[in-house]
């Protein structure tokens, strides 16, 4: 495997939804989710992870190092055992306590095999506080650029459930949708965790293809169509980085141009991004 | 022990959850920063064992709103037992399937964030010949003037970032809100010293938007 990255990076990611529920609230029966102050729309952090790590999974067929460990059974309900390569640690310093060294091995081995340990980072139940790996990859909630509406749709199935509603023919239900809603979502990636981790530039190109296509193999009848918009990458110098991740993140700006009438397509917004402070490459993915 | 100059950083994101300790499973934030999720902020942009952090003061700059989130979690934790029958055998089905260990919890997270952490750092028995006060100082201003960081900080959990902006002392001060509150026990740190990490609480109030951590009073 190649080596741990080397710089610090910071991205934007715009995506899109049309006639979907990009991320339904437990808390409201399921309806897109709200910013009930302002009327945006908001979709977690948990969400997008989910979704990288079914885009990864998918890839690599859940094969070493590329394991995804939080499963989702609907995706993989393969029932193989997995082989590991067993390897060699290096060693490492002898004035440790005994078992806080083997917790760092388990860890370490976990970081290995699985990619979303070493993206994502993962609690582990060791006694040791060592047991807890932090990931380099951080996400924020993805809020949308403007307000959303949510539609809300009866539909009806011509069948029923039960033996008793044989008469009814028919059951009727509900389903919410956004008709359109720009969101976007800052992450980062910071380099010294990487190097704890162990995730390296092959990582990061995954984890660049997984932001650009994850929505293509996360289609049913929820979500309606999504897609990833733009995907704008700031690629520091230096491990620590060059510029405040905020000023960065304040480059890109995203505008409606349809005045005020709602905006029912990618079209209808205007995207700039501005030049990148010195030592920071800037790096339109998408 | 020897000890910086008093710095101050602005910090401030669009949510932040700083999670009592008593609504641990349905997260509920306190009202303010502590001075623990403050010194995490402060030890993501610069922190070495040759020094320690103190928070002096904490100013609130926004007025203290709320948001509420529920999202599906999970609630266990990797079988580090597990993980090494695997990992000695070389075969077997580690991973976790969501489904079935699926939690539903909500959260009331604080929104639109914005403060000011007064601190300093003093040096701690681990530091070296080479180690200095001006040295960290330095390096300290230099990190949070051009936005470095170890790692993002964050406000309490990570997916909630911490934008920071350091400000020298020619800068005048943002205004704090004009709020006095006594906010109760209120979790000051942990204490790492003994063989657990032990909490430590103090009585936390805030006057006119400033809470003033230099002479309180700590509990655990």
């Amino acid at each position: 495997m190649s080596d741990p990255i080397k710089n610090r990076y910071e991205f934007v990611l715009l995506f899109d939804v049309k006639d979907g529920n990009p991320n339904g609230d437990p808390d409201a029966g399921n309806l897109p989710r709200i910013d009930p102050e302002t009327g945006n729309g908001l979709v977690t952090d948990v969400c997008l992870k989910r979704k990288v790590r079914n885009y990864v999974g998918l890839v690599h067929g859940e094969q070493p190092p590329y394991e995804i460990y939080v499963k989702e059974k609907a995706v993989l309900n393969r029932q193989h055992e997995r082989a590991y390569q067993a390897f060699e640690l290096k060693p490492e310093s002898k004035k440790l306590p005994k078992n806080e060294e083997d917790a760092r091995k388990i860890t370490g081995w976990m970081c290995k095999n699985f990619f979303d340990v070493r993206a994502f980072g993962a609690v582990m139940s060791t006694e040791v506080n060592a047991g807890q790996v932090r990931g380099p990859v951080q996400f924020a909630f993805g809020r949308s650029i403007d307000r959303v509406f949510t539609g809300e749709h009866s539909i009806t199935r011509m069948a029923v459930t039960n033996e008793k509603d044989l008469e009814k023919e028919r059951t009727m239900g509900r389903k919410f949708t956004v008709p359109y809603g720009l969101y976007r979502v800052h992450g980062f990636i910071s380099a010294p965790l990487a190097k704890q981790t162990g995730f390296s530039e092959g990582d990061l190109e995954l984890f660049w293809k997984s932001l650009q296509n994850m929505f293509d193999h996360d289609r049913s009848a929820a979500r309606g169509e999504m897609a990833a918009q733009k995907l704008i990458v700031f690629k520091h110098e230096s491990e620590l980085g060059n510029a405040p991740a905020h000023k960065l993140f304040d480059l890109v700006t995203v505008e409606k141009n349809c005045g005020d009438a709602p905006p029912r397509s990618f079209g209808d917004y205007d995207v700039a991004v501005g030049a990148a402070p010195a030592g920071v490459e800037r790096i339109e993915m998408l | 022990m020897e000890k910086s100059s008093p710095f101050r950083l602005k910090v401030s994101g669009t949510n932040a959850c700083f999670t009592r300790p008593e609504m641990k499973v349905e997260r509920v934030s306190y009202d303010v920063m502590t001075p623990s999720a403050a010194r995490g902020i402060l030890e993501a942009i610069l922190w070495k064992p040759a020094i320690v952090w103190r928070i002096l003061r904490i100013d609130v700059l926004n007025p203290v709103r709320w948001e509420s989130v529920r999202r599906n979690e999970v609630g266990a934790v990797v079988p580090a037992g597990t993980v090494k029958t695997v990992m000695n055998r070389g075969r077997g089905n580690l991973g976790l399937y969501v489904e079935n260990e699926r939690q539903q919890r909500a959260g009331l997270f604080l929104r639109d964030v914005a403060y000011v952490i007064h601190a300093e750092f003093a040096m701690t028995d681990q530091a070296g010949p080479e180690d200095s006060v001006t040295k960290f100082e330095q390096m300290f201003i230099r990190r949070a003037t051009s936005g470095q960081c170890f790692q993002r900080p964050y406000f309490g959990c990570r997916e909630f970032p911490v934008d920071f902006e350091f400000l020298s002392r020619e800068l005048e001060l943002p205004a704090a809100i004009e709020e006095s509150r006594d906010l109760g026990w209120m979790l000051y740190d942990m204490d790492y010293s003994g063989k657990e990490p032990m909490p430590q609480f103090f009585h936390a109030r805030m006057e006119n938007g400033s809470l003033d951590l230099r002479n309180v009073e700590v509990r655990s």
